[in-house]
């Protein structure tokens, strides 16, 4: 009983650690798809990673690069359902997580040879949000303390001159 | 009997590294600008402690080592060969301090990549790197490949002889104008034209691709920097793919290579001599080259089929070949791409556009089209030398701005710098294979790292071994200054040790 008690305390501790990582790595990651692009090519696959940088809107389609953490893949998206996505990565969001499926390309035709995804559904895994960066108290005194030394410094050079 | 350095040596090769220092302290201004713009608190204070870092020494560098004497030709060498160290080092601060680096050593790596226009890059999370700390990526290439002593020729050291020691040692021998600070203002002048201009037209690109116009001209600006230096930095670790666009591939291509052409050859063009383009050794060189190792990419490609479509071969086989050959290094594909899908035969046809490089005095690595082209010029003269009668006098010129007799020592320099090169890459690739990779894949990167390249086929990334990253570094670091400094250094260091 006591074992077994040990057993589900070591279980939830790893269900715990790696939770939000287990969240972020629905269906196949960048690697695998990188590493054996021949075998899933124009096969539908399952995706998700983070919506990083831009939303770049091409007529009734968009581009979303989809970052799972090793790697960033273009998602060719209809416009619609680009529409749900609100935040995307960069030094002041963390992007939504976005969980697509749709067909890989190795080598894409319609887009110049580029590795990506055509999107058929794509859904919210979870909301991205914006990042409050606090001010690094550290180093603003590391500032101050190197400012003192200029200073220092400076007087120096300045009875050297004399 | 070789002489030890004297306590004057030292001082001078001080006086003048803090003036450089000093100079490289003034550049953090710009990323600071930017954090301000962005409200970006954090990568201020980054760039504060490494600003105030660089003053500090440069401070104590250019007062207590003060002196009116100027550079000798070992001095200059040292000088610009420590520069480029201590550039690496103290620029490396504010980026290891923004937390995207898993060591000192990873930054490090990065700013040498950077200042010596590779574009080989050991960033974590690149995506959400702040706007200051990307713009400094990007500012290295654009500052280490007009030359990092250059900066100080033009602003903190007019007047002095020992700036044609300091240009020479930067791995450029060529004067555009007689006086080599005119001459290092008027590459800073071309440079900064030219990124006005491209920073407008891939701006304007990126708002038609669907970019935010703030990232846009971000953008824009950061692409044409490491462009134009051939450094192959982009602000998203997608690299060029991320634009998922044609039209940014295209001024890409057009940016790479401007950025590889020699500074004297733009300046004939800026001067009219148009004809210049068509009858200069090193255009030529390259346009031939290009055509070869595109064309052994080409098959490589088309062997394995990746790329069904001829059009589509031709996008993504031309723009690797010329980012290749350019030694800029911008991707379209994925570094693992090369190993699954590329072949041996693709890959070789991009080892060997690396290996050969850009133009001389550009901000291009390898070997160089004017070396190659001499080389060539020399091996058809000898060819000649045997078909000809023996009594037949066989004289060979090439064409570099003004006509020039083939010279025996024109024709041995060339080769000397060739197989330093050849060694460079060999030595690397040796290193890598020590580690457990492939030949093909060890001497790709090596090749890259010692021709300033930047283009990855997956060996380098944060979890290579030390040894690597540094061998790397100096591979740079050599491949950069074509040896000359770094021979200048060894040269010095064996002076102190055995001198009397």
């Amino acid at each position: 009983m006591k074992n077994n008690f040990r057993l589900f305390l070591i279980i939830s501790f790893f269900v715990l650690l790696l939770g939000p990582r287990a969240a972020f790595s629905h269906g196949l990651s960048s690697n695998e798809l990188l590493k054996n692009a021949k075998q899933y090519d124009g096969k539908p696959i399952t995706y998700s990673g983070e919506a990083i940088g831009d939303v770049m809107s091409r007529g009734e389609f968009a581009w979303v690069n989809l970052n799972d953490g090793e790697n960033a893949i273009g998602a060719w998206v209809n416009g619609i359902l680009a529409k749900e996505i609100n935040f995307t990565g960069t030094y002041r969001s963390r992007g939504d997580i976005l969980e697509i499926t749709g067909i890989f390309h190795r080598a894409c035709l319609e887009h110049g040879g580029d590795l990506d995804i055509h999107v058929q559904t794509l859904r919210k895994i979870s909301s991205g949000n914006i990042i409050n960066h606090k001010l690094d108290f550290l180093k603003v005194k590391l500032a101050l303390i190197l400012f003192g030394a200029l200073f220092l410094i400076w007087i120096l050079t300045l009875f050297k001159r004399k | 009997m070789i002489l030890k350095p004297r306590l004057e040596d030292l001082k001078i090769i001080g006086f003048y590294l803090g003036k450089i220092i000093l100079g490289l302290a003034l550049t953090m201004f710009i990323p600071i600008f930017i954090g301000l713009s962005f409200g970006e608190i954090n990568p201020i204070l980054d760039f504060a402690v490494a600003l105030e870092i660089a003053v500090i020494i440069g401070l104590l560098f250019s007062k207590f080592c003060r002196t009116d004497k100027d550079l000798n030709w070992m001095q200059g060498m040292i000088v610009v060969s420590l520069s480029w160290i201590a550039a690496m080092v103290l620029s490396a601060v504010p980026l290891y301090l923004s937390g995207h680096y898993k060591s000192f050593l990873d930054a490090c790596f990065e700013t040498m990549s950077g200042f010596t226009t590779t574009g080989l890059s050991l960033v974590q999370d690149l995506d959400h790197l702040s706007y200051a700390h990307n713009l400094w990526r990007h500012l290295g290439p654009f500052i280490g490949g007009q030359g990092i002593a250059i900066i100080a020729l033009s602003f903190l050291l007019k007047g002095t002889s020992g700036a044609f020691k300091m240009y020479v040692g930067e791995g450029r021998d060529e004067r555009l104008l007689p006086n080599v600070v005119h001459t290092a203002q008027f590459i800073w002048l071309i440079s900064i034209i030219y990124l006005i201009i491209g920073t407008l037209a891939l701006g304007i690109a990126g708002i038609s691709i669907g970019l935010k116009p703030v990232n846009s001209f971000f953008h824009g600006a950061c692409i044409f920097m490491a462009g134009f230096d051939t450094a192959g930095f982009a602000p998203q670790s997608q690299n060029i793919l991320y634009y998922h666009s044609l039209i940014f591939e295209i001024i890409t291509i057009v940016i790479m290579i401007i950025g590889s052409l020699n500074f004297n050859f733009h300046y004939q063009l800026w001067m009219g001599n148009r004809k210049e383009t068509f009858k200069n050794i090193e255009s030529r060189t390259f346009f031939i080259s290009s055509m070869l190792t595109f064309l052994i990419v080409a098959i490589g490609l088309n062997q394995l089929g990746v790329y069904p479509q001829a059009i589509v071969l031709f996008r993504k086989g031309f723009f690797q070949l010329i980012s290749a050959h350019t030694t800029t290094g911008y991707m379209t594909v994925y570094a693992q791409q090369f190993i699954t899908d590329w072949g041996n035969l693709a890959l070789f046809g991009l080892i060997c556009a690396m290996a050969l490089g850009g133009c001389i005095c550009s901000t291009a690595g390898g070997i160089k089209m004017l070396r190659v082209g001499v080389i060539c010029k020399a091996l058809k003269e000898d060819l000649k030398r045997i078909i000809m009668p023996e009594k037949a006098i066989i004289i060979e010129k090439f064409h570099h701005i003004k006509e020039i007799f083939l010279e025996d020592k024109i024709v041995r320099s060339a080769l000397t710098i060739t197989l330093a090169y050849i060694v460079l890459y060999g030595l690397g690739a040796l290193v890598g294979m020590f580690y457990g990779h492939p030949f093909l894949e060890s001497l790709f990167e090596s090749t890259s790292a010692a021709a300033n390249v930047g283009l990855s086929c997956g060996i380098t990334s944060a979890a290579m071994p030390a040894a690597l990253k540094i061998t790397y570094i100096i591979q740079m670091w050599a491949g950069r200054l074509e040896f000359m400094s770094v021979f200048a250094i060894i040269g010095f260091l064996m002076a102190a040790i055995k001198g009397k």
